[in-house]
């Protein structure tokens, strides 16, 4: 592993503090793998949804909730392993005219849970070129301090719907592991969010 | 009634919310008539493997959905199905069937034919219906199975119920 990506000066765990600090109600739902151990290390949350599986499916699953939640901000943080297999979803996502959903993609050009082998980043693939090809008015490519300030107000707030790709530095982290059983991140999430009426 | 307005009267009927398709000619009516209704969402995806996600982001925000598609869209979705078998979200599945019955093309005859069991495996309970008179029933039997049931739940409208396709041959 000796590429560009691990020289990029963002680090990963540090961004995802920065972005979760102030989380106010967002709603978050993370990527399997690093993205998922990432949100968990800034503190797990009832209204946090760490994937564990169903790779590709982030952003689709944030298209159901902000759907059903028009006046909460919903924040997908995933990586560009999974992104990559969902690329369609962005499409949709900008084809239902979405007002409340941040995208923001951890791109270490790298697969990280199964042994970091590059990604299409890597070489050819731009992530925030294709949210903005796919229809997404607001997307950025992130590779510094000063440009995650100018993001993060954007990730928390919109406008509208929103993408933004952090370029983070491709290294092996300790595991920070969310609960792993499905059905109790799933009713806790319900319950956090429609009250314990709900199963 | 045709076959189609029972199911919309059964989505309607069990407060379903966003309708999540990959668009098919069986169910192009029904498709137009939730984008029409103003109490639905109606979501079109790239591929069918997105609207198993978004019904579970749905589920997650207190919304319920439906996901339409034609047979072929199910082998597409088998790993997402993972989904909504491990975290127990409803997911129910209106799958117009090609492949099944006077098919003029070859290359649907695949995932018509694996359709069932594959859904079977993946964790559905699957009905088939071929009679237009029972569609509204067995369309309501679904979405209770799913929303009361909080289980996996797919009915397979047979292609009898649907124009015969023939590329103008």
């Amino acid at each position: 592993m000796t590429d560009r990506a691990t020289n990029f000066a963002l680090r990963r765990r540090k961004v995802v503090k920065q972005l979760l600090e102030d989380r106010g109600d967002m709603l978050v739902v993370a990527g399997l793998g690093s993205t998922a151990w990432d949100i968990t290390s800034a503190g797990d949350h009832d209204l946090s949804f760490p994937l564990w599986g169903a790779m590709g499916g982030a952003v689709a699953i944030g298209i159901g909730l902000a759907i059903a939640q028009p006046d909460r901000r919903v924040l997908i943080v995933t990586g560009d392993g999974d992104m990559l297999m969902g690329m369609g979803s962005l499409a949709t996502a900008a084809r239902q005219n979405l007002q409340n959903l941040s995208i923001c993609v951890f791109d270490n050009e790298h697969y990280g849970e199964t042994g970091m082998q590059t990604t299409h980043t890597a070489s050819a693939a731009d992530l925030a070129a294709i949210a903005s090809g796919c229809g997404i008015a607001q997307t950025d490519r992130v590779e510094t301090e000063s440009d995650l300030a100018e993001v993060l107000p954007r990730l928390r707030n919109g406008p509208g719907l929103y993408f933004s790709c952090i370029k983070v530095r491709a290294e092996k982290l300790d595991f920070v592991l969310p609960p792993k059983d499905g059905v109790f991140l799933k009713t806790r999430f319900r319950r956090a969010l429609l009250g314990d009426g709900v199963a | 009634m045709d076959w189609w307005q029972g199911i919309y009267k059964a989505l309607k009927d069990a407060d379903v919310r966003q309708i999540a398709y990959v668009p098919d000619a069986g169910h192009a009516k029904l498709i137009e008539a939730c984008h029409t209704d103003n109490e639905m969402v109606a979501i079109s995806l790239t591929t069918e493997e997105e609207g198993v996600g978004v019904l579970a982001g749905a589920w997650l925000g207190g919304d319920r959905g439906a996901l339409l598609m034609q047979s072929s869209g199910v082998g597409n979705c088998i790993n997402m199905f993972s989904l909504a078998k491990t975290c127990q979200f409803p997911l129910a599945v209106f799958v117009t069937m090609r492949g099944q019955w006077q098919e003029f093309n070859p290359w649907q005859l695949p995932m018509g034919s694996t359709v069932d069991p594959a859904m079977t495996m993946a964790g559905f309970s699957v009905n088939t219906v071929d009679n237009p008179e029972q569609v509204g029933s067995y369309a309501e039997a679904t979405l209770n199975h799913a929303f009361v049931g909080g289980e996996m739940s797919a009915l397979l409208l047979h292609q009898k119920l649907t124009p015969v396709k023939t590329f103008g041959k």
